[in-house]
């Protein structure tokens, strides 16, 4: 009995979901026989797994939006000096309700209503991180980030540089970017390549909650100005939480890809939304018998080309996928540098950009649509450059 | 006033006179040549023949404009407006205004069309067929309207995205309008701008991008400095989004924060002190005197957008409260009615056809069909030979056309 106490009392490695470890002594349980001393005690614990999974609640869904609340929330726990400000982050819960709560947590020390005047609030974030405060400031939209981007480079991504390493800007500027729905011209334009561009500046770009949390945590405990670009229509989009995002020291490393999914034939980098259309892409060819090996690039700058080449070598193809315009692009860097390492001689095709339209967004749907990077034109792209 | 409304005010003119010169009750004519009176003879020739001008028009005519035109109305009335609140002026604009029948039912219909148009894009969008940003101004009709009265349409316009009355008062259509907003290819940019984007002769947008105050300090500095003809206008509704001016402001005195630019607070819910403040201003800049502010004190009823359900940060009861003491239909239509210059029912015959148009206007903007792919590309650069641009991939081009 007090064996098989200790084997019920052993903590299950995963909340549902993923495939319970196999042992390979295990005998089939049938689901009604009783523990018995002659099974092996791996049997005995496969069993009794077996029996927790089909009783275990659902697998621990969190929306991006949620993991970027809990991300700042443990980061405003763990660091006094960790403070956001931003429009309506307060008292209106966040434009987006990703701040929820916080104020009512934190007070109005901490988490600041702005007036709606980016370049005044995002210079004052500037001046309190060089104080040594660490300011989380967030733009309603990168759109508005226009206003202040002044502040964005020239006050916080070469301040570092220009001191002589003197005067760091511990800051992070998060928001929505890129293409929402419906929401026009102003209001859907993509960052990545703007702020990608410029040294000093770190970029991330979220895809999954995981990658949310990860990545907003490491860009607040990093001592650099960070730009988070996240994704208006990601923010609501539950992903599987894995037991170690669950901690409170779970961090994602800036600059470092995640392979979504392995594959051979060709490689699909992709970051943010446009990862989930690639992976249904890679779905939909899958039956066809081509296997994408699809990359989260996670982080704009520094880019993780490493893992991108060592794709490249092994399955000889390259597709790049972004939601920004294409000229100047992610994409056109990912080729570019592609074409300057050892992955260039592994190349069988040339390598191919899946883009946004070189168009200021209409707001129509129909050709909304058509500005944006679509599953169809991914697997045509694809198709293309592995000439099928 | 136009021709053909010559004969009807004529015989509206000779009933107030009947009824106050001649005493006879309710304007009734006397049996003719009973009365004394030469001019009443006299005038009641010509009365008879303006009536009866009319009434052989009537034949064209609905049942009820002859009615109309044998009610006695009053060409114009005098109405006191608040006085607005100066920064840097001596005087400001009058403290009571003349409205003219023509101009109060006027603009009864432009407001009426206004309120009527947004509520019904709020009914589009709720159906989820105008999708995206939509800013609503219904409850600040006077504001765009009595702007508009206060200006010429040479004059220019600009405003952020709350930019739906004055995308009208500009000469746009509703039906233009509306398609803008469901993006169709009959909306005023071709389905391409939406809800912040429409422009017009004159009025160059509908601009999403706001808050830069920075940016208007720049802006007074060189207007004051090179004495630019420019009307500086808040529509101040208490809100910046879902905070309060008071949480926003270092000083709420929006007027005086040119500093060194004169400016006027304005009851913006008062069409006829908005109209007034306009003129005032808009004569100010024309004699050469520089740029001058104007504060509109006014409140929209509906949330910052459709998104914002717009009762989290203020009462039901202050929205309650505004619109049965300050809505700006309302007040103008009370004047109108109380001073005689219009009828309840001649109002309400005019709320029956904006309804009409507002309804027309959904339909078209409904059955319209969106913007063809082909045109994608359209209209990225002005005045250039046409050229190919790229679409999600390498092999999607769209021709584009200036």
């Amino acid at each position: 009995m007090a064996a098989v106490s200790g084997l019920v009392r052993r903590p299950l490695r995963q909340v549902g979901g993923g495939t319970a470890p196999q042992c390979p002594r295990a005998t089939p349980a049938h689901p009604s026989s009783s523990l018995s001393i002659l099974l092996s005690p791996c049997q005995v614990s496969g069993l009794l797994k077996r029996r927790f999974h089909r009783t275990a609640p659902a697998a621990l869904q969190v929306t991006v939006r949620d993991a970027i609340n809990q991300g700042m929330d443990e980061e405003l726990e763990r660091d006094e000096k960790v403070f956001l400000l931003g429009e309506e982050v307060a008292q209106y819960d966040g434009a987006y309700k990703v701040s929820r709560g916080l104020w009512k947590k934190y007070g109005d020390k901490r988490i600041i209503d702005t007036p709606i005047s980016e370049m005044g609030f995002a210079g004052i974030a500037v001046g309190a991180a060089m104080a040594g405060l660490r300011p989380i400031c967030e733009f309603m939209t990168f759109n508005f980030s226009m206003q202040a981007i002044d502040q964005v480079i020239n006050s916080a991504a070469k301040t570092y540089y220009m001191s002589g390493g003197l005067q760091p800007v511990p800051i992070v500027f998060r928001g929505p970017n890129g293409a929402s729905a419906g929401v026009a011209a102003q209001h859907s334009q993509c960052f990545a390549a703007w702020y990608g561009h410029c040294p000093g500046l770190k970029v991330v770009s979220p895809w999954s909650s995981e990658d949310a949390k990860g990545l907003i945590k490491s860009a607040i405990r990093d001592n650099n100005p960070v730009v988070m670009l996240e994704n208006e229509l990601m923010y609501g989009v539950p992903f599987e939480f894995p037991a170690e995002a669950q901690s409170k020291d779970f961090l994602i490393p800036i600059g470092k890809a995640k392979i979504e999914r392995q594959g051979t034939h060709i490689t699909v980098v992709s970051h943010s939304r446009p990862v989930g259309h690639c992976l249904e892409a890679a779905t939909v060819l899958s039956k066809e018998g081509i296997e994408c090996e699809v990359i989260n690039l996670r982080t704009i700058r520094p880019m993780d080309i490493e893992t991108v080449e060592a794709s490249v070598m092994k399955t000889n193809h390259l597709v790049t996928v972004e939601g920004g315009w294409p000229q100047f692009g992610v994409g056109a860097e990912i080729c570019a540098r592609i074409m300057e390492g050892p992955a260039f001689n592994f190349l069988d095709a040339p390598a191919v950009r899946v883009t946004g339209a070189d168009v200021p967004m209409p707001y129509a749907k129909i050709l909304e649509d058509n500005s944006v990077p679509q599953v169809k034109d991914i697997i045509f792209a694809i198709k293309k450059t592995l000439n099928i | 006033m136009t021709p053909s409304r010559r004969p009807a005010v004529k015989a509206w003119r000779l009933r107030g006179h009947l009824k106050e010169t001649c005493g006879h009750p309710d304007g009734v004519s006397p049996a003719f040549g009973s009365c004394r009176n030469p001019h009443c003879l006299r005038s009641m020739r010509k009365m008879l023949a303006a009536v009866s001008r009319v009434l052989s028009g009537a034949a064209q005519k609905p049942a009820n404009r002859v009615l109309v035109a044998s009610r006695n109305f009053a060409n114009d009335a005098t109405f006191e407006i608040k006085k607005c609140d100066l920064h840097r002026l001596e005087e400001g604009p009058p403290v009571t205004t003349v409205l003219t029948r023509e101009d109060g039912l006027k603009y009864y219909r432009m407001m009426q069309t206004v309120r009527r148009m947004e509520l019904k894009a709020d009914q589009l969008y709720k159906q989820k067929i105008i999708r995206g940003f939509c800013h609503l101004c219904d409850g600040q009709e006077a504001c765009c309207v009595g702007l508009e009265a206060g200006i010429n349409p040479t004059d220019h316009l600009i405003t952020a995205y709350r930019a739906h009355g004055f995308t009208f008062t500009r000469g746009l259509s509703v039906r233009e309008i509306l398609a803008e907003l469901t993006g169709r290819k009959g909306g005023c940019a071709k389905g391409k701008g939406g809800s912040m984007h429409m422009y017009a002769k004159n009025f160059y947008g509908g601009n999403g991008i706001v808050g830069a105050q920075g940016q208007i300090f720049e802006a007074y500095n060189m207007a004051a400095l090179w004495k630019l003809p420019c009307i500086f206008i808040c529509e101040n509704n208490r809100y910046g989004m879902g905070t309060s001016v008071e949480r926003a402001a270092a000083s709420t005195d929006y007027f005086k924060r040119g500093d060194f630019i004169p400016g006027l607070r304005v009851d913006g819910m008062d069409i006829l002190c908005v109209r007034e403040a306009t003129r005032f201003a808009a004569a100010y800049c024309r004699s050469g005197k520089g740029p001058i502010l104007m504060e509109l004190q006014t409140y929209r009823y509906h949330g910052h957008s459709m998104s914002d359900p717009g009762v989290s940060y203020r009462t039901r009861e202050e929205i309650q409260e505004v619109r049965s003491k300050s809505d700006p239909i309302m007040l103008l239509k009370d004047r109108m009615v109380n001073s005689n210059l219009a009828s309840v029912e001649e109002l309400k015959e005019i709320d029956v056809e904006v309804r009409k148009e507002i309804e027309d206007a959904a339909q078209f903007a409904t059955a319209d069909p969106e913007p063809p792919l082909e045109e994608l590309g359209y209209h990225i650069y002005s005045s250039d030979p046409p050229f190919e641009v790229r679409g999600a991939n390498q092999w999607i081009k769209f021709k584009s056309v200036s």
